[in-house]
């Protein structure tokens, strides 16, 4: 099948692949672009490991066909830190060891990014809530919902 | 996946003629179970057209006098923002926010809920408790189908080919009218339903004068019970009403069984889910 041109915005620059119709977002990340920061874990949309943002949503991008995203803007994993300065949400995973393995992070740290982009201040069954669509198989997740509470504290304070 | 070709129509007309043209084409909303269905090998195609960028299938419009109209693959996340969605119709922004998890709603569409035509399907029945009508575009023009008549067996719609979907509208509803959709399910959320209720009921002067109940996961398609809602209308508002009305739903259901649950179990709690359902909507 014909190859397809896509251009898009990805972590804020112009972007553009070449892509089979049939190779979901995560696939083009990874094996296109080299941007492997994005984990595939079960594939199906279930486990949130690959997920991203897509025009500022959060979606699984295993369950996104890579031609879908032309002239879209693409957020992923990689677009976080600032240079060599981590994001606040970052730093808080790894202060409050949020993470073992870390497969299921990058996905836990995007959804996070999106969760205080909607809702700066959340409680915790409201974090639990909107990380539902993501697993992690070695934290038993306390520690990343305390991770994102801390998160959110130090975003808002240097907010104000 | 299996090699496709992609196709994304940017109007109606287009989509219309790519439709026609290639019946064994796979069209596109959300993708949460169509790309899920391509993987696993359950469908196989060589087109897929995405109907995302048509505008008429991604936009939500409310007109305060006549209802709410709302495009075809417009996703969860956007229903569940919706200002006038939610004030007018709380019950479908809660159904938006249940299917799956904060990425799925990302994507995921009321029109991919009930064209996928699972009799799981959480959406559908609130749909058809909400009397909501489907905008079906085909070779031979419009027509609108009530959402109860959609489904016709597991997986199927009636659409014919050539055929798509292009919103459902949602009537507005009256003074004293309630819905409500729960569900039951092991886990809070990310799982599909055992058994799913949606109900509304409208009351004027202590009397029940509209209810419309309607199952899922107890039949090879989403099923409206008509009978049941039928029940209540004349009737106060009282326990005994709810619980006649109950037990012609759960003597409606054909459950199965299957590795969620037994179809005793699910004979069971659909009698428990519209009792609840009703006594909810009513105490609105
Ligand atoms: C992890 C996960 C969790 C889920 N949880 C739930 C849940 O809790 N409850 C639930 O009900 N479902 C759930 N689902 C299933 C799915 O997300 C929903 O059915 C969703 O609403 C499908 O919408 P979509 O826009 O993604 O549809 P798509 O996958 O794009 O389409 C679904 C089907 O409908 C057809 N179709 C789509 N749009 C049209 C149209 N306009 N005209 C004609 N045909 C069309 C497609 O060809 C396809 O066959 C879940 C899925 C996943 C992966
Ligand atoms: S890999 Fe996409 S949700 Fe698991
Ligand atoms: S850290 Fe290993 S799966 Fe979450």
């Amino acid at each position: 099948m014909k190859k397809v041109h896509v251009q898009l915005t990805l972590n804020g620059e112009p972007a553009e692949f070449l892509a089979e119709p049939r190779q979901t977002l995560l696939e083009c990340l990874r094996d296109n672009l080299n941007l492997t920061g994005t984990k595939e874990g079960c594939g199906d949309g279930n486990c949130g490991s690959c997920s991203v943002l897509l025009d500022g949503q959060l979606v699984t991008s295993c369950l996104v066909l890579g031609v879908e995203t032309d002239g879209l803007r693409v957020d992923t994993v990689e677009g976080i830190a600032k240079g060599s300065t981590l994001h606040p949400i970052q730093k808080a995973f790894i202060d409050n060891a949020a993470l073992q393995c870390g497969i299921c992070t990058p996905g836990f740290l995007m959804a996070t990014k999106s969760l205080l982009e909607h809702n700066p201040n959340p409680t915790e069954p409201e974090i639990r809530l909107w990380l539902a669509n993501n697993l992690c198989r070695c934290t038993g997740y306390d520690k990343i919902v305390r991770a994102v509470m801390i998160a959110a504290a130090e975003m808002q304070e240097s907010a104000q | 996946m299996k090699s496709f070709d992609y196709a994304a129509p940017r109007t109606l007309d287009e989509a219309l003629s790519l439709v026609a043209q290639n019946p064994q084409a796979q069209v596109l909303a959300g993708g949460t179970d169509l790309l899920v269905q391509l993987k696993n090998g359950r469908r196989e195609t060589d087109l897929v057209i995405d109907l995302k960028r048509i505008a008429e299938l991604k936009t939500i419009a409310f007109d305060p006098k006549k209802g709410l109209t709302v495009g075809a693959a417009v996703p969860c996340a956007q229903l569940c923002a919706h200002a006038d969605l939610r004030q007018h119709y709380p019950s479908l922004a809660e159904v938006a926010g249940l299917i799956g998890g904060t990425a799925i709603q990302g994507r995921a569409s009321l029109g991919g809920n009930l064209c996928n035509a699972a009799p799981s399907a959480d959406s559908v029945p609130l749909m058809i408790a909400l009397a909501a009508q489907a905008r079906v575009a085909g070779p031979q023009g419009i027509r609108d189908v009530p959402v109860e008549d959609f489904c016709v067996a597991p997986g199927k719609n009636l659409l014919a080919p050539g055929e798509f979907l292009v919103n459902i509208f949602f009537p507005i509803p009256a003074a004293g009218f309630h819905a409500q959709y729960l569900r039951f399910t092991p886990r809070n959320e990310m799982d599909i339903a055992v058994v799913g209720v949606g109900v509304s009921t409208r009351v004027e002067n202590g009397k029940i004068t509209a209810a419309r109940i309607a199952l899922a996961s107890v039949a090879p398609t989403p099923l409206f019970v008509k009978e049941a809602g039928d029940s209540l209308i004349g009737q106060a508002p009282t326990p005994e009403a709810i619980a006649q009305a109950a037990s012609l739903a759960q003597a409606a259901a054909k459950p199965i069984s299957d590795m969620r649950a037994p179809a005793d179990y699910r004979r069971h709690l659909c009698g428990v889910l519209t009792r609840r359902a009703l006594t909810a909507a009513l105490a609105q």
